[in-house]
């Protein structure tokens, strides 16, 4: 049995530390400018200050700061779109595979569709028609994650349906809704819990590109992708604006991917291929 | 095999189908599209007019209706920003996004393929931790900051390469490493796993026992099947292949239909929008026909049995 990885669960506990208590880590505010101060480099390099750990943007304001509150759009996004996207997923997996027949038909081909077609464009399209805003990318990223939730869910589901104690709740009258929930819910979990772990990393990175495209939290909230986007223009003379913030997202990414496969060879080695 | 092919392609004629249901139904139920049409400071005369030009007083199934007429006509409307037909822009751009294909797909194949098939051979060795990490990296970096590193890195700091626009070979280096890097570790992982599967399967053991030497037993016999995931992972390969192309084709400012994608997003241009959406679901239903036909051409087992 491989060890636990400890570097990842601390990175990931410092991920939602900061993201709860931001308001109070923060030195500086978040979105206040302060043109006298823009620009100035991280702590280490020549003309940077300890006042601004990690420098500021062209308006002045504290990239240290921004990063903080910065985890917290990250994890309020991923939380809220894994509950609604990988929610709606598992609903559809459960009444797909224990179900079956001609609804697993149809239900299978919307899902088919739904992998062929990248999401992101419906992402963007929802971020025109709707608006920027929270709602839109849960909406959006949910619209990325339901179809993998649903597949995988629905595999496990086929090989559960042949247990005994489904054919014995099913002798002793139980309907149709309190199998599913009450007897094949509960044996899901493992798998589900797998899957929400592996998926962080995949809503961080989506939610990260869709503020880089212009289509997340409007400004001046600060988002990973959204710093990265604005100090992509400075990269020849600022570029800790750019690289700074893509560093964390990688760094937290790769902390939740490493621990997913962690989980998923103690939980459900089943789920290697994915 | 055609019945196959038939089906397939019906699959997708019925994705493209749901497309523009979902493109259409979304821009009309979650406001007027006159209102994404028109500049914010239009004055009323101005939107009734649009609203009667695009029909949009009419009972939404009409609407439908008319909008897949014209569809089907190559008619989605026309960009607000380039003031032509949307699908003429989308035309206008889409080969530039294809000129990078040859180059990512070779990249992720002569990448892949060695280092696939060596992690493999020596589990555990040093190449396969090596290309391991390697692909953990690629998989956790976001494409969009891969690009904007590599252009501080190669642009800025060493000044070897261009950092945007198209132009001699030297720009095609920097936005194919970034749209490839993905793709490179996804099919590495892949090809390393069902390499470990084939290399233990009887043919394989029979392929020995025969005497064949490692090499034609290796390159002939395993790699053959052990490619088939990469045909049939094709798909959502694909759908990630778009998306990345959506964001380095932003970071490096390259005029395919990544950028166009993007610029419909920034500049609310809500029609050509729509008409980029609708034809990427065209182009991914003629690119996985072809790798369809592909597949049942390199795997009898789909050739033959119905």
């Amino acid at each position: 049995m491989k060890t636990l990885p400890w570097t990842s669960v601390i990175i990931i506990c410092t991920m939602v530390f900061v993201a709860l208590f931001a308001p109070w880590l923060a030195p500086h505010s978040p979105i206040e400018q302060s043109l006298a101060n823009k620009l100035l480099p991280p702590f280490w390099q020549d003309g940077g200050s300890t006042t601004y750990l990690l420098g500021t943007d062209e308006f002045g304001r504290d990239v240290f700061s921004r990063l903080l509150y910065g985890a917290r759009v990250s994890m309020t996004v991923s939380a809220l779109a894994l509950l609604v996207g990988g929610g709606i997923g598992l609903a559809i997996g459960i009444i797909s595979g224990y179900v079956g027949g001609r609804v697993d038909g149809v239900l299978m081909r919307l899902v088919d569709a739904a992998l062929a077609f990248p999401a992101i464009l419906f992402a963007l399209l929802l971020a025109v028609t709707m608006g920027q805003g929270l709602r839109t990318i849960v909406i959006a990223i949910s619209l990325l994650l339901w179809a993998t939730f649903a597949r995988v869910v629905r595999g496990e589901v086929l090989s559960i349906k042949q247990r005994d104690y489904i054919a014995l709740a099913r002798v002793h009258g139980c309907s149709l809704l309190r199998i599913m929930v009450t007897h094949v819910m509960p044996n899901v979990a493992n798998t589900f819990m797998v899957l929400l772990t592996l998926y962080v990393g995949v809503v961080i990175v989506a939610e990260a590109s869709l503020s880089f495209l212009g289509a997340g939290i409007p400004p001046p909230t600060p988002s990973w992708g959204l710093m990265v986007a604005e100090g992509r223009g400075k990269i020849t003379s600022a570029w800790w604006l750019s690289l700074i913030p893509g560093i964390a997202i990688t760094l937290v990414v790769l902390a939740f991917n490493l621990f997913g496969d962690w989980l998923r060879d103690r939980l459900d080695p089943k789920l290697r291929q994915l | 095999m055609w019945r196959y092919i038939f089906r397939r392609f019906m699959q997708g004629i019925l994705l493209v189908f749901l497309v523009a249901a979902i493109v259409f139904f979304l821009g009309r139920f979650t406001g007027n599209p006159a209102d994404l049409m028109l500049p914010e400071d239009a004055i009323e005369a101005d939107r009734v007019a649009l609203i009667e030009a695009l029909g949009l007083e009419r009972p939404m199934h009409e609407q439908f209706a008319i909008f897949v007429r014209n569809a089907l006509r190559g008619d989605l409307g026309e960009s607000i920003r380039y003031r032509q037909s949307a699908v003429e822009v989308f035309f206008s751009r889409l080969p530039n996004t294809l000129m990078l294909i040859p180059g990512v797909m070779a990249l992720a194949l002569i990448m892949a393929i060695p280092l696939g098939i060596l992690s493999a051979i020596r589990r555990g060795g040093i190449i396969d931790r090596l290309s391991g990490t390697l692909a953990v990296l690629g998989i956790a970096t976001p494409n969009f900051w891969l690009g904007i590193l590599l252009i501080y890195l190669f642009s800025v700091q060493l000044g070897w390469l261009p950092s945007a626009r198209m132009g001699s070979w030297q720009h095609y280096v920097l936005p194919t490493v970034t749209l490839g890097t993905f793709l490179v570790a996804g099919y590495m992982r892949l090809i390393r796993s069902s390499m470990l599967e084939v290399l233990d399967s009887e043919f394989v053991k029979l392929a020995r026992i025969k005497g064949l030497s490692e090499t034609v037993v290796v390159w002939k016999h395993c790699l053959r099947n052990a490619l088939l995931p990469v045909l049939t992972l094709w798909g959502v390969f694909l759908s990630g292949l778009v998306t990345g192309a959506i964001v380095t084709e932003t970071v490096f400012a390259w005029p395919g239909i990544g950028r166009l994608t993007y610029e419909a997003v920034i500049f609310r241009d809500y029609p050509l929008l729509q008409a980029v959406i609708i034809m990427d679901a065209v182009l991914i239903l003629f690119i996985n026909l072809l790798v369809d036909i592909l597949y049942a051409y390199v795997d009898p087992r789909i050739r033959l049995t119905n």
